[in-house]
């Protein structure tokens, strides 16, 4: 029962770190990125190719993935997003399916399509017995690691200059351009924030998730899930929901087989009928 | 007008004239997708096969067209209309999953193309066209065969884990009825999802029903990320053993899973340790061609489907069509890689040797070492229909 528990969690502090950079641009930047997965799978190849192919060790890779997504997502903002931020939604939704396609393609025909697993040290292989609970060592890392990060995001995004400024680029550019706020690299800096997130967990995700060529396509459902129910004004929204649905997910596989995979869709479905603007959300502003 | 049409009466009478001279095969085969090693070990098991016994048959030269489905029915019903329809290939091939092979079987029957199947393991699918082969196998032969097995050595209380799809029923519900009629119990039926299973959940659930065993079925392929998540719940530790068909420990992946599978306990009609002189001169050919690669039963159900389209061409003197084709290959027997194996001339199923074996390290890499020999095993499924 316990067991059940503390893998839900991992799962959704997993979802949360793959999902928040997800939650920040839409719900900060108002900008549909439905590409955000892409990020997450170039985060978990560049792990694999460090860590399989190049012998770097898994702590090691985790920083690099990090960057490397991090930068593709420079790269791409400056590059093409910068055009798509004042487009309609819709164009917005074409754009970035459509990159989501291209990375399908490009890291099918790169990496093959079957499934890669990263070797991860033996010291996080195995189960070890807390207290009567069977406890993954792997897991456990991951709640760590993403539960700081939860911590440093929030403090970054509500006690600094930095986010202080994003907020006040986002809720209004032109006087923040006004005020002598660089809103062009606010923006850039928050998307390298969200794409090096979304690499981060990715690597880390590699192991529990699978890695192969469609899991943006694969897990582009769960995020938007994880948005849609926690709101995106804050990111404690987005945390809670994915701890909900990461304990749901598993348990309903646990408990209920035949509708394990169901139990996700009911738990959205019942949020958003109850509180259409998703759990923890303040009244449209815009 | 006219000349266009006297055009196209020479364009036609020219693909006439070399269709007399060719042999086609259509291979549908998953190239890329989840069940991509399916697709590229059979591949290379029939271009192995082909540098070995050249490209004529019977006088006429055959060639092979292989496309990739991505283990997508419509896809492989869409493939299969365009071999039949533009490139007029004599034999359909391949066949990664059981629905691929049933979506393309209608289509073998209304065209009169014998359908070798070479990869999808439901017993049904020989069933569902008088035009149906299979060189591969049925998940109830070795179901049956493990479950005898399990029930004689000290296993009575097992959990099944299958795939949710035909095969994985077929082998759940052979293993069960075979099993409790051994006196066996089986305390729970689990099923997952084809696609993308996260196997955390189940294998938990599994564990904390005690059992002595665990009966797993997962498609080729998917084997190396169940029996990750068996080890890391501890599962070997706690004494629970693992048996199955083989898929689980596909030779593809076998050698990665870790020193954690030694001792697992699988039925199947092929290891690439089988100790005949024939298959050790086959898997080093095999490795040689393709770079080290070990051969699965996917390669050998592949490259015996290639035997049994050359068998059927010399038999019949190089006549194509279905009916001539189809009465040649039944009751075709020859020796493969894996051992004897024939064709059922009452179902068109094949009938081979079903090894136990047990997972090893032999020369430092991990090999199914087969340990006892069940002899020409027919379907069980469709044998309990008589």
């Amino acid at each position: 029962m316990l067991t059940i528990l503390f893998d839900g969690i991992a799962y959704g502090m997993l979802l949360f770190v793959l999902a928040c950079g997800l939650s920040v641009t839409l719900g900060l930047m108002n900008l549909i990125n439905l590409a955000h997965g892409a990020f997450a799978m170039a985060g978990g190849y560049v792990t694999v190719i460090l860590v399989n192919r190049m012998g770097v060790p898994f702590f090691g890779a985790l920083p690099i993935a990090f960057l490397a997504a991090a930068a593709i997502g420079v790269l791409l903002e400056r590059t093409l997003y910068v055009h798509v931020y004042r487009k309609s939604h819709l164009d917005q939704v074409l754009f970035t399916i459509g990159l989501v396609f291209m990375a399908v393609a490009a890291v099918d025909y790169v990496m093959g399509s079957s499934q890669q697993f990263v070797k991860i040290p033996p010291a996080l292989q195995g189960q070890f017995n807390a207290f009567g609970v069977g406890v993954g060592k792997y897991r456990l890392l991951i709640i760590v690691v993403c539960g700081l990060l939860t911590l440093a995001l929030q403090i970054v995004l509500m006690k600094t200059r930095f986010g202080s400024r994003l907020r006040a680029a986002v809720d209004d550019q032109r006087v923040a351009r006004g005020l002598g706020i660089n809103v062009n690299l606010v923006f850039a800096a928050t998307f390298a924030m969200g794409s090096g997130l979304a690499g981060l967990g990715g690597a880390l995700g590699a192991e529990i998730l699978g890695l192969d060529p469609i899991f943006p396509l694969k897990y582009m459902i769960y995020f938007l899930i994880v948005v849609a129910v926690g709101g995106t004004s804050s990111i404690t929204g987005p945390f809670l929901a994915s701890i909900l649905l990461g304990i749901g997910d598993v348990a309903g596989k646990y408990y209920a087989p035949k509708l394990g995979a169901f139990v996700i869709y009911t738990i959205m479905i019942v949020v958003l009928i109850w509180r259409p603007q998703g759990l923890f959300s303040r009244p449209a502003a815009r | 007008m006219f000349i266009r049409m006297a055009a196209l009466a020479l364009a036609l009478a020219a693909g006439i004239a070399s269709a007399q001279d060719t042999v086609k095969i259509g291979f549908i085969l998953p190239m890329t997708g989840q069940q991509q090693s399916t697709g590229k070990q059979i591949a290379a098991a029939v271009r192995l096969f082909q540098q070995q016994n050249g490209d004529t048959v019977a006088g006429k030269k055959v060639e092979v067209i292989i496309k990739d489905d991505g283990a997508v029915p419509d896809n492989s019903k869409r493939l299969a209309q365009e071999l039949i329809v533009n490139d007029k290939v004599a034999f359909l091939a391949g066949f990664g999953v059981t629905p691929a092979a049933l979506a393309v079987a209608p289509l073998a029957t209304e065209a009169k193309i014998p359908l070798v199947v070479t990869a999808a393991g439901t017993s049904i699918i020989t069933e569902r066209s008088p035009y149906a082969v299979r060189t591969s196998f049925t998940l109830a032969q070795s179901s049956v065969i493990i479950a005898d097995w399990a029930a004689k050595n000290g296993i009575k209380k097992v959990v099944t884990m299958v795939s949710d799809y035909a095969p994985g029923v077929d082998a759940e519900n052979s293993f069960k009825d075979q099993f409790i009629k051994n006196g066996g119990q089986v305390v729970e039926s689990i099923r997952f999802p084809l696609a993308n299973p996260d196997f955390a959940p189940f294998l938990q659930r599994a564990a904390d029903a005690k059992p002595d065993a665990i009966f797993v079925f997962v498609p080729s392929g998917q084997g190396a990320a169940f029996v990750k998540q068996y080890i890391e719940r501890g599962l070997d530790k706690a004494g629970i053993k693992l048996i199955g068909p083989g898929d689980v420990t596909d030779d593809d992946l076998v050698n990665g899973m870790g020193d954690a599978v030694i001792g697992t306990v699988t039925a199947h009609f092929y290891s690439a340790a089988h100790p005949s002189p024939m298959n050790k001169a086959w898997v080093e050919a095999f490795k040689k061609a393709n770079n080290g690669m070990r051969p699965n039963f996917m390669a050998v159900s592949g490259y015996d489907g290639m035997q049994l389209i050359y068998d059927a061409l010399k038999k019949t003197g190089g006549k194509t069509d279905g009916d001539s084709l189809i009465a040649a290959m039944k009751g075709m027997k020859w020796e493969s890689p894996r051992g004897p194996m024939s064709i059922d001339p009452d179902t068109r199923d094949v009938v081979q040797n079903i090894y136990i074996r047990k997972v090893e390290k032999v020369g430092g890499e991990l090999y199914n070492v087969e340990f006892a020999t069940f002899e020409a095993v027919k379907d069980p499924v469709k044998a309990a229909k008589k």
